[in-house]
């Protein structure tokens, strides 16, 4: 989608050699990757490949164990106004006494002790943020009386309405059908490419991203590997990755990969039966 | 309708010093209340509140046997359960129940030696019923500075954590990933919650405290969706419950059976649940069609 190269634009995010200990196991060792402005990348991997910890590392919410990680070009600090972020399956309650426009405001100054003063600037940031994530239906409405996909918008106009740099989303197309996870999918290709933000998105299922990511960050066997997709999502480079042989099957446009088919399972016997990865 | 009114304030109602203080005490009770009780219910923490203000029955008997004044025995109670409440883990989603449930276990067993003890060695049971019932006729002026002092403290420090507490209450990780110390912020607000709970022990009662916590804020989340508002509409039900239910205890005195007044607590605790029922009234309504 959008065009980079050696001097192309600024290096947002940078993850060299990551490792992450979590309850005395390496859930990620050696991660290593890059990602520009303007560029939208997915972060792929089955359930507890370390998607949802590789991005709390990135939020200074994991202590690596190993590695560094900077953003844009710094590292890492305690409150980073450059990351925007949006958590996994986040369902809101719905006694929260909040309207979808309070949640995007608390985006603006959550962090700031005292009341907050309501100005005409602070309303205006607000009403353009929803109109952003076309949230403007339902801004008045109570967060928890929304539905998944609404609750999604209102908490990435939380997350962008400070201006970040970089957005991390954890698998927002979750909870989503396909026509709204359709929906978001544009909406955060279309936010990548006018505000020049980086957007890294974890999901378990490639093809919903296919047509609109520029880079894929593929994590098994707690490593990754990073590129296009067409460098990336290859036999021999997902193999090498899962330590054991898989093959990557396109059939009917979409993507899929298998272990078992071609004669190794993870486990290293012929027999094993196919079984689709991602 | 100025018949009625002269029945109720007919013997010398607004000449009473006791009222006075009732209506002082009652009303800087149900402020606090209904703002710490606001963020009580939407972080789920009424179990806390709970068992907070029940172990204000330790605090208040202990205080009573030692004779000091029942509002130093409720806020070092509520203060002390809050702070192991939050050793034990109170900030862990899993840790909340179980922090609360052994606090609120081991409490209750000391509350039941100290009470025992109140009315076998002074030999009256009119000081255990106002530990656990409540009476505001019978707060001592004498700590209504301290009470307005420890209310501006809470309603301070929720004024000044509002915002980070929002965004906590609403999602703990979201509240980290913008560098917010949750944990510090659950703390601050465990306190606010203690002393809460202390002053609406006092007015109403150690076992019926959470009625004034609860109620009203519930009923505002009912009727609002701006925390701003819900605050406003949660300290007005509690004032107007308290102040009504004095009222109404005050002119009971002349009730049947004469002589024995209604305790007031049963006015404030009937009136705030009726305030709530009232709320939930239209959404019932609307389910049954
Ligand atoms: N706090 C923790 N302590 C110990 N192990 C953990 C902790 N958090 C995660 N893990 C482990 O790390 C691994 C990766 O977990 P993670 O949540 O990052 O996976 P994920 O890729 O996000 O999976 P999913 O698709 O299910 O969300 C899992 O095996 C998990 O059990
Ligand atoms: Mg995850």
């Amino acid at each position: 989608m959008s065009a980079y190269d050696g001097t192309g634009p600024e290096e947002i995010l940078s993850v060299e050699h990551l490792g992450v200990r979590l309850g005395g196991r390496d859930v990620l060792s050696d991660v290593t990757f890059a990602i520009r402005a303007g560029e939208f990348t997915g972060l792929i991997g089955s359930n507890g490949a370390g998607k949802t910890t590789l991005l709390k590392a990135i939020l200074g919410l994991h202590a690596p164990s190993g590695g560094d990680i900077r953003i844009a070009g710094r590292p890492r600090s305690r409150r980073n106004p450059l990351i925007g972020y949006v958590p996994q399956r986040y369902l809101l309650d719905a006694d929260m006494p909040l309207r979808a426009r309070d949640v995007v405001g608390l985006g603006l100054d959550a962090h700031r002790l005292g009341i907050s003063r309501p100005s005409r600037e602070r309303t205006d940031r607000i009403d353009a943020m929803l109109a952003a994530v076309d949230a403007q239906g339902f801004a008045d409405s109570r967060v928890g009386n929304l539905s998944g996909g609404e609750q999604q918008r209102v908490l990435i106009a939380h997350a962008l309405i400070s201006r970040p740099r970089l957005l991390l989303l954890d698998e927002p197309l979750a909870n989503l059908d396909l026509r709204s996870g359709h929906e978001i999918v544009a909406l955060l290709a279309r936010i990548a490419t006018e505000q020049e933000i980086a957007v890294l998105i974890s999901a378990h299922e490639m093809n919903p991203l296919l047509g609109v990511m520029d880079r894929i960050v593929y994590l098994a066997g707690g490593r990754a590997a990073s590129g296009t997709t067409a460098e990336v999502v290859r036999g021999d480079v997902l193999s090498r990755l899962y330590g054991y042989h898989v093959d990557v099957l396109r059939v009917h446009g979409r993507v899929l990969v298998v272990s078992g088919a071609a004669g190794g399972g993870p486990d290293g016997q012929s027999e094993h039966p196919v079984e689709v990865l991602a | 309708m100025s018949v009625p009114l002269a029945t109720v304030f007919g013997h010398g109602f607004f000449e009473s010093g006791p009222v006075h203080t009732a209506l002082t005490v009652g009303a800087t009770a149900a402020i606090v209340s209904g703002t710490v009780g606001v963020f009580a219910v939407i972080r789920g923490q009424s179990f806390a509140g709970e068992a907070l203000s029940d172990i204000g029955a330790a605090g208040g008997s202990a205080a009573f046997l030692a004779g000091v004044g029942a509002l130093w025995g409720f806020l070092a109670s509520a203060v002390g359960a809050a702070a192991v409440m939050e050793l034990i883990g109170i900030q862990r989603p899993r840790g909340r129940d179980l922090a609360t449930g052994i606090v609120l276990g081991a409490s209750l067993g000391i509350a039941a030696l100290l009470l025992y003890l109140g009315t076998t060695v002074r030999s009256t049971t009119g000081a255990t019923v106002t530990i656990l019932f409540g009476s505001l006729f019978a707060v001592d002026p004498g700590t209504i500075p301290a009470i307005v002092a420890f209310s501006a403290l809470a309603l301070a420090v929720i004024m000044l954590v509002q915002r980070p507490l929002l965004l906590s209450s609403l999602s703990p990780e979201l509240a980290a990933a913008r560098g917010i110390r949750v944990r510090v912020i659950g703390a601050t607000y465990l306190l606010a919650l203690a002393v809460a709970v202390a002053l609406a022990a006092l007015s109403i009662g150690a076992i019926l405290g959470t009625a004034l916590l609860i109620g009203p804020a519930a009923t505002a989340l009912r009727l609002t969706s701006r925390p701003g508002r819900a605050i406003a509409i949660a300290a007005a039900i509690g004032m107007a419950a308290t102040w009504l239910g004095i009222v109404l205890a005050y002119d009971s005195f002349y009730w049947p059976p004469r002589g024995h007044g209604w305790p007031v607590s049963f006015f404030v605790v009937a009136l705030v649940l009726m305030a709530y029922l009232v709320a939930r009234l239209p959404a019932m309504v609307r389910r049954n069609h």
